[in-house]
C-alpha cells in the first residue's frame, strides 16, 4: 500500500524513494538506523561514564592522576573525530594481537564497530570531563564544607553531594555535547561500520537518488536528536531544584 | 516506379561517397605524414604505464605499436586520461584511442568504436590464500572489503551473501584487507590482476575465483572515421585471430581473461 504510494510519486514526480519500495533497500536503512540509535546509546552511556570518572580524577590529590587525565583531554580535545577513528582503525588496528575467523585468515580482535565505539565514547567523554568540571567548580564552596563538617568522606562528597549538583548545572552544555556525539556517530561510515550514512550511500550507489537519500538522512537526523533533546529536556525538568541552587 | 527508384538510389550512393571523400580521411594523413598517434593510459598497470626510464609501455602501447607497424609508419604515443580521452579523438590530437575505455551508450554517441571490442574488464576478488573457495556461492557470511560506489557491491552482497565492508577509494581497502579485517578485495579484475604481479601481494594473495560482470573495453577512432574503423576492425579480427591479445596478457603477467580466450577460440 506504502510502496504502491511511493511507487506512483516515483512515476508522477521522479522523486524515487527506494527505501519505500524496494525490501532490500528498505532493509538496509533500517538496519543502518538501528546501528546508529545502538551506537549513539552505547557511545553516550560511556562518554557519560568517561566524563564522571575523568572529573573525578581530575581532583584527585595524586598529581599523576591528574596529569593522566588532563593529557587525555588535551589529545581527545585538540584531534579531529575522523582522524581518531582512522588512527584507531588502521594504525592501531594494525599492531593489536590477531585471531582466526571463520575463513582461516587472521582478524585483529578489535573490529570496526568497537573501534568506532571506543574513538567515539572517548571524544565526546573528553568534552563531557570538560564540562562536569564546569559543573563542579560551580558548586559553592560552602555547601562541600558542609558535608565535610558531616563527616561525609571525599567519594561521598563527590557522588552524593557535588555530582548531584553539577550534573544539574551543566545539563544545558552536555546537552549540546551529547547532540555533537550523535552526529558525529556519521563518521563510523569512514570505517565501513553500516549506520545510516553508510547505507544511504550505499543505496544511492545503485538507485543514484542523491537528492532524496540526502534529504532522507537530513529528517533522519533532526528526528533523532530531536529524540534526544526532548529526552534531556525532561530529565532537566524533573531535576530542577524548586527555588534553584543556592 | 523502379525507373524512377534506381537513378535515385544511384544518386544516394553517389552522395555518400562524396561526402565522404570530401572529407580528410585519417587514414591518409597517417600515411601521408608516416606518424600513427595513438592515446594510451599512463597510470593504469599493466594496460598502460611507464618504465623506469619514462617510456610508455604495457599492452595497450604495443597494440598501437602493432597498428602502425601495420601501415608502415612510425608510432607516437600520447598520454591520456579518462576525462580527455575522448576530447582527443575529437579534436585530432590523437588519431586512434587504446585508453581501457569501458562500452557505454552515451560514449559510443561522441566517438566510433571499433567492432569487435578488444579487450574486456570483469569483477573479481583479489582473496587471502587461506580462504580456500572455488565459487561465489561460498562467499556466504564472507567479510569482503569494497569501494564505495562500484556497482557491483550490492549483487554481489544481495547474490552470494558476501558481506562487504566498503571504504572511500582503493587504497583504505587494501590496507583493510592487509591487516586481516577482511578476507578479500572486490574490485575490477584489471586491478585485481596487477596487484598480483607485484610481489607485495603476490605472495599471500590470489584470484581463486572466476571473474563476473564483463564490461568490454573499446578503441575508437572519430566519428565519420569509417575506412580507418574498418581497417582497426579488420586488424582486431586478426589479433584474436592469432591470439595476440592473450600473449601480450601473458607476456605482462596477468592470467588471460576469459573475454579474451573466448574471443580467440572464436575467430580462430
Amino acid at each position: 500500500m506504502l510502496a504502491e504510494w511511493f511507487r506512483e510519486l516515483y512515476r508522477l514526480t521522479g522523486i524515487n524513494l527506494t527505501i519505500f519500495t524496494d525490501s532490500f533497500d528498505q532493509a538496509l536503512f533500517l538496519r543502518g538506523l538501528g546501528t546508529t540509535v545502538s551506537l549513539s546509546v552505547i557511545c553516550l552511556s560511556l562518554s557519560l561514564l568517561i566524563g564522571v570518572l575523568g572529573a573525578w580524577w581530575q581532583a584527585s590529590r595524586i598529581p599523576l592522576v591528574r596529569a593522566l587525565v588532563k593529557g587525555f583531554v588535551v589529545v581527545f580535545r585538540t584531534t579531529p573525530p575522523l582522524v581518531q577513528i582512522y588512527f584507531f582503525y588502521f594504525g592501531l588496528g594494525a599492531i593489536l594481537p590477531r585471531v582466526p575467523n571463520a575463513f582461516g585468515v587472521m582478524q585483529p580482535m578489535v573490529g570496526n564497530t568497537q573501534w568506532a565505539i571506543l574513538s567515539l565514547a572517548l571524544f565526546a567523554g573528553a568534552f563531557n570531563i570538560e564540562i562536569f568540571r564546569s559543573g563542579i567548580e560551580a558548586v559553592p564552596r560552602s555547601t562541600i564544607e558542609a558535608a565535610e563538617s558531616l563527616g561525609f568522606s571525599r567519594s561521598l562528597i563527590f557522588f552524593d553531594v557535588v555530582l548531584p549538583l553539577a550534573f544539574r548545572v551543566c545539563l544545558p552544555a552536555l546537552n549540546n555535547n551529547l547532540v555533537n556525539l550523535v552526529k558525529t556517530t556519521t563518521l563510523a561510515y569512514a570505517i565501513a561500520v553500516p549506520e545510516t550514512l553508510y547505507a544511504a550511500q550505499q543505496i544511492w550507489t545503485d538507485a543514484s537518488n542523491v537528492p532524496e537519500m540526502m534529504t532522507v538522512l537530513l529528517i533522519t537526523y533532526v528526528a533523532l536528536v530531536g529524540v534526544l533533546v526532548a529526552a534531556v529536556r525532561r530529565i532537566e525538568a524533573k531535576l530542577a531544584i524548586p527555588g534553584g541552587m543556592r | 516506379m523502379k525507373k524512377f527508384l534506381m537513378p535515385a538510389l544511384a544518386m544516394a550512393v553517389a552522395l555518400t561517397a562524396g561526402s565522404v571523400a570530401a572529407k580528410a580521411d585519417v587514414l591518409d594523413k597517417v600515411k601521408e605524414k608516416g606518424v600513427l598517434v595513438v592515446g594510451v593510459k599512463t597510470d593504469y598497470k599493466p594496460f598502460g604505464f611507464r618504465s623506469p626510464d619514462g617510456s610508455i609501455i604495457g599492452i595497450e602501447p604495443e597494440l598501437a605499436a602493432d597498428v602502425a607497424k601495420r601501415l608502415k609508419v612510425k608510432l607516437e604515443l600520447v598520454p591520456v586520461i579518462s576525462s580527455n580521452r575522448m576530447e582527443f579523438l575529437k579534436q585530432g590530437k590523437i588519431d586512434l584511442m587504446i585508453a581501457t575505455m569501458s562500452d557505454k551508450p552515451e560514449r559510443r554517441e561522441q566517438v566510433q568504436f571499433i567492432e569487435p571490442l578488444y579487450y574486456s574488464d570483469a569483477v573479481n576478488i583479489l582473496m587471502s590464500k587461506k580462504v580456500k573457495v572455488t565459487a561465489w556461492k561460498q562467499l556466504k557470511d564472507a567479510p569482503i572489503c569494497g569501494s564505495t560506489g562500484t556497482f557491483y557491491n550490492k549483487p554481489v552482497e544481495s547474490e552470494y551473501g558476501a558481506k562487504i565492508v566498503a571504504f572511500d577509494g582503493t587504497e583504505k581497502p587494501l590496507a583493510a584487507l592487509k591487516q586481516g579485517n577482511c578476507v578479500g578485495f572486490l574490485y575490477d579484475q584489471s586491478l585485481v590482476q596487477a596487484k598480483l604481479t607485484e610481489p607485495e601481494w603476490s605472495a599471500d594473495y590470489a584470484m581463486p575465483l572466476p571473474s563476473i560482470m564483463e564490461t568490454p573495453w573499446a578503441m575508437a577512432v572519430a566519428k565519420g572515421e569509417d575506412r580507418f574503423a574498418k581497417f582497426m576492425s579488420d586488424v582486431t579480427k586478426d589479433w584474436m585471430k592469432s591470439g595476440a591479445i592473450v600473449a601480450l596478457e601473458k607476456k605482462y603477467g596477468i592470467a588471460p581473461t576469459a573475454y579474451s580466450q573466448r574471443m580467440h577460440a572464436q575467430f580462430k
